[in-house]
């Protein structure tokens, strides 16, 4: 087994093991910790990888999350096939949206994916009849149950979150790692020279913006059954800037970076905030200090210092 | 072979080559003369797809390719090596050559070919492109578009910058590839290196192949040099 692969199976192990040692309150913070890591994750498949800025994620995390959501409320789907429906949904918006901003590039592509991002939440609050628009709608207790076991027992959406993150880890960790992640990396680094050695970069994109939706989509349906939620905040423009946050301050383009980041960004303000009300500045200030001395994030400054084998 | 027939290209309504035409054939070296915007390095952009022919054609061993996708072309078995490298700064030497062999999914046995060509790469497979010396980039530039194992090497100024050690192995490594009966078209400044491989000399001028000569020709006239590249 190699060092790579042992450091994220460790990481998995501790998460689990960690279940057993932490307080309650702390069950709840890392279950939401470990679900935006795996939306961070699958903006880092785009954006680390690929080199694919995308200001629009939010869209693809409410895909999921309605998807899953108006599934279950409106048709009563069980909550399985209705968390399969979120995904699918996810995928075939990413497919779409991939089809049509990867005609643009750069500037353009950001703006053009932050537009489809706002077009999805401004469709949410026009069918606001079916969506509850602005205010959104809990997913009742009875409904995020499944073969015996309550997802909103705190332990059971620990395991949840922790089986979905484990499975998004290692799957991260697999694709990059492959002949397709190699090429994802080579189009970050150089588009036109990995054309000029025979790849067709619009596919590989197209299969980097399908994947990252996907991904995001699973995160956005699993925080909805988990956390008993679903509402048109997840597609506004935060939710679109939290995990390119998270992202750089872990790493972009290292596997466990996105987690590393996002636990950073919610401990320092669940910490900071129990210190002073003014726990924004806090997490300004610290945010400022990371970027300008690691500039390439925690993890991606520890592979430049020495773990080069950290994928 | 590699033929280009009547062809024109350019960047929008800015012409650039125009009516061209040439051809290279299996192991030979056919070197590009001009002055600087002649359109030499528009020309190998036209044979990769990065510039489309406005007219005419390009033709690899009798099929048509000017209407391909870019990226098909190299899967064709032509190899490109642009001005400045570009490497993947990031990857190792062992990465970057194994982008090169999975696009056509060659194996270890091209890679042993390669490193055989080169060496000194043998001996920096871990260590970044980007900490490479000069020399040692284009080596791995040229190796890893070797990894394709390609019939048609299109070379543009691939001794710019080196030093003179750094351009005897580059131009032994042309060389050898020519002996394998690769085709190269080679883009250079260095008259003198010219003169050395060459089998052909073309000079281009204001996008167009205007006079093809052996090195002997060009020996024996070299106001031929002072005409068309200024020397």
């Amino acid at each position: 087994m190699s060092r790579a692969v042992g450091l994220h199976l460790g990481v998995i192990a501790a998460l689990l093991a960690l279940q057993f040692v932490l307080p309650a309150y702390h069950h709840g913070v890392l279950a939401r910790v470990m679900v935006m890591a795996v939306f961070a994750m699958g903006y880092n498949v785009m954006f680390g990888y690929t080199g694919l800025l995308s200001l629009g994620h939010a869209m693809f995390f409410a895909a999921g999350m309605y998807g899953m959501g108006l599934a279950m409320k409106q048709w009563d789907v069980p909550l399985v096939p209705a968390f399969l429906l979120g995904i699918a949904a996810a995928f075939l918006l990413a497919l779409v949206v991939g089809v049509l901003a990867l005609r643009t590039a750069g500037v353009a592509f950001m703006i053009v994916t932050l537009m489809f991002s706002q077009s999805l939440f401004l469709a949410i609050l026009h069918f606001g009849a079916i969506t509850r628009g602005d205010e959104g709608f809990a997913l009742a207790r009875s409904l995020r149950q499944v073969a015996g076991l309550d997802l909103a027992a705190p332990a059971t959406r620990y395991f949840a979150a922790w089986g979905l993150f484990s499975v998004v880890l290692l799957g991260t960790l697999a694709l990059v790692r492959s002949r397709r992640g190699r090429v994802l990396v080579a189009i970050r680094e150089n588009e036109e020279r990995t054309r000029m050695l025979g790849y067709d970069v619009w596919r590989h994109k197209l299969m980097a913006v399908v994947v990252s939706g996907t991904i995001c989509g699973a995160a956005g349906a699993a925080y909805g059954v988990l956390f008993g939620y679903v509402g048109a905040s997840f597609s506004q423009v935060p939710y679109s800037i939290f995990p390119l946050l998270w992202v750089l301050l872990g790493g972009a383009g290292t596997v466990i970076g996105p987690f590393v980041g996002t636990l950073f960004m919610f401990y320092l303000i669940d910490l900071s905030s129990g210190l002073t009300d003014a726990y924004m500045l806090v997490v300004g200030v610290a945010l400022v200090l990371l970027t300008l001395f690691l500039p390439r994030g925690l993890m991606g400054s520890l592979r430049d210092r020495g773990m080069k084998w950290l994928p | 072979m590699l033929e280009l027939r009547n062809l024109d290209a350019g960047y929008g309504k800015v012409q650039v080559l125009r009516d061209l035409s040439l051809h290279a054939r299996p192991g030979e070296i056919l070197c590009l003369l001009g002055r600087n915007g002649a359109g030499k390095s528009t020309l190998m952009k036209s044979i990769m797809g990065l510039v489309r022919a406005q007219a005419g054609s390009i033709w690899l061993d009798g099929q048509r390719i000017d209407q391909l996708p870019a990226w098909q072309v190299p899967r064709l078995g032509i190899g490109y090596i642009p001005q400045g490298r570009r490497l993947f700064n990031e990857m190792t030497v062992a990465e970057n050559l194994q982008i090169g062999l999975m696009a056509r999914r060659k194996g270890a046995d091209v890679r042993e070919n390669v490193l055989n060509m080169f060496p000194r790469l043998r001996d920096r497979l871990n260590q970044r492109a980007d900490t490479l010396s000069g020399g040692e980039q284009q080596m791995l530039a040229t190796a890893r578009a070797l990894c394709l194992e390609p019939g048609v090497l299109l070379l543009d100024e691939p001794t710019e910058g080196l030093q003179p050690s750094m351009i005897s192995l580059i131009r032994a490594a042309v060389v050898a590839l020519r002996k394998q009966g690769v085709a190269i078209v080679l883009v250079e400044q260095r008259v003198e290196a010219v003169l050395q491989v060459a089998d052909r000399v073309t000079f281009v001028e204001n996008g167009q192949c205007v006079l093809t000569v052996t090195p002997s020709e060009l020996h024996a006239d070299e106001s031929l040099l002072h005409r068309y590249v200024g020397v």
